[in-house]
C-alpha cells in the first residue's frame, strides 16, 4: 500500500478523489473543454462540476451553475 | 486515506446525484452531433437513458452556402415525450431558471 509515493497519491483514482473541490479543467474527446470546480468523479469518470464554463476552440461557449459530465466522453482531468 | 468511502465528513456524493436531484425539473442535455435538449427530466438510469417532456431540440447545422461561406443554421424541435439514449449523451446541467 504504502510505496512512498511523494505526493501521497500512487493510484490514478486517489488522484482524482484528493483533487475534489480544486479547481479543474476537464478536456473532451471532442477538444471541448469544460473549467470548474470538481464536486466529484465516479469510477466510470462521470464527473459533477459546479461553476462550470464551457470552452470552444479556446473561447467560452456558455456557463452553467452546474453540471453532469458523462464519462466515456473525458479525454483527461487536470488539475489546475 | 482509504478509497472506499467511509464518509464521516459530508457523504461525497456521486456524480449522478446531480442529476437526481433534477428530476422533475428542467434541465438542459447536451449531446453527442450539436445537438441540444431542454425538458423536463422525468426518468434516467445509470446510463444517462432519459426521459424528457416538454422537450425543445436545437441542432446546430453548418452550410456551405453560394459563396462558400459557412454559416451555423440552428434548427429547432418540439417534442411532448422523448426517450434518450444514454451514449449519445455529454452533459446534463438543471435549469434553475424557471
Amino acid at each position: 500500500m504504502e510505496n512512498g509515493a511523494n505526493s501521497g497519491s500512487s493510484d490514478p483514482s486517489s488522484f482524482l478523489t484528493e483533487i475534489i473541490g480544486a479547481p479543474v479543467k476537464v478536456k473532451l474527446n471532442s477538444s471541448v473543454e469544460y473549467r470548474g470546480y470538481l464536486i466529484s468523479v465516479d469510477g466510470y469518470m462521470n464527473i459533477s462540476l459546479e461553476k462550470t464554463e464551457e470552452y470552444v476552440d479556446g473561447k467560452l461557449r456558455r456557463s452553467y451553475g452546474e453540471a453532469f459530465v458523462r464519462g466515456n466522453n473525458v479525454l483527461y482531468i487536470s488539475a489546475s | 486515506m482509504a478509497d472506499a468511502g467511509d464518509g464521516d465528513t459530508a457523504a461525497v456524493s456521486e456524480p449522478l446525484d446531480l442529476v437526481r436531484l433534477s428530476l422533475d425539473e428542467i434541465v438542459f442535455v447536451r449531446l453527442r452531433g450539436d445537438r441540444e435538449l431542454k425538458g423536463r427530466l422525468h426518468a434516467y438510469d445509470s446510463h444517462c437513458n432519459l426521459v424528457l417532456g416538454e422537450v425543445e431540440e436545437t441542432i446546430y447545422v453548418v452550410e456551405d452556402d453560394d459563396e462558400e461561406e459557412e454559416t451555423v443554421k440552428t434548427i429547432k424541435k418540439q417534442s411532448e415525450m422523448l426517450f434518450v439514449r444514454g451514449d449519445s449523451v455529454v452533459l446534463i446541467s438543471p435549469q434553475a431558471a424557471s
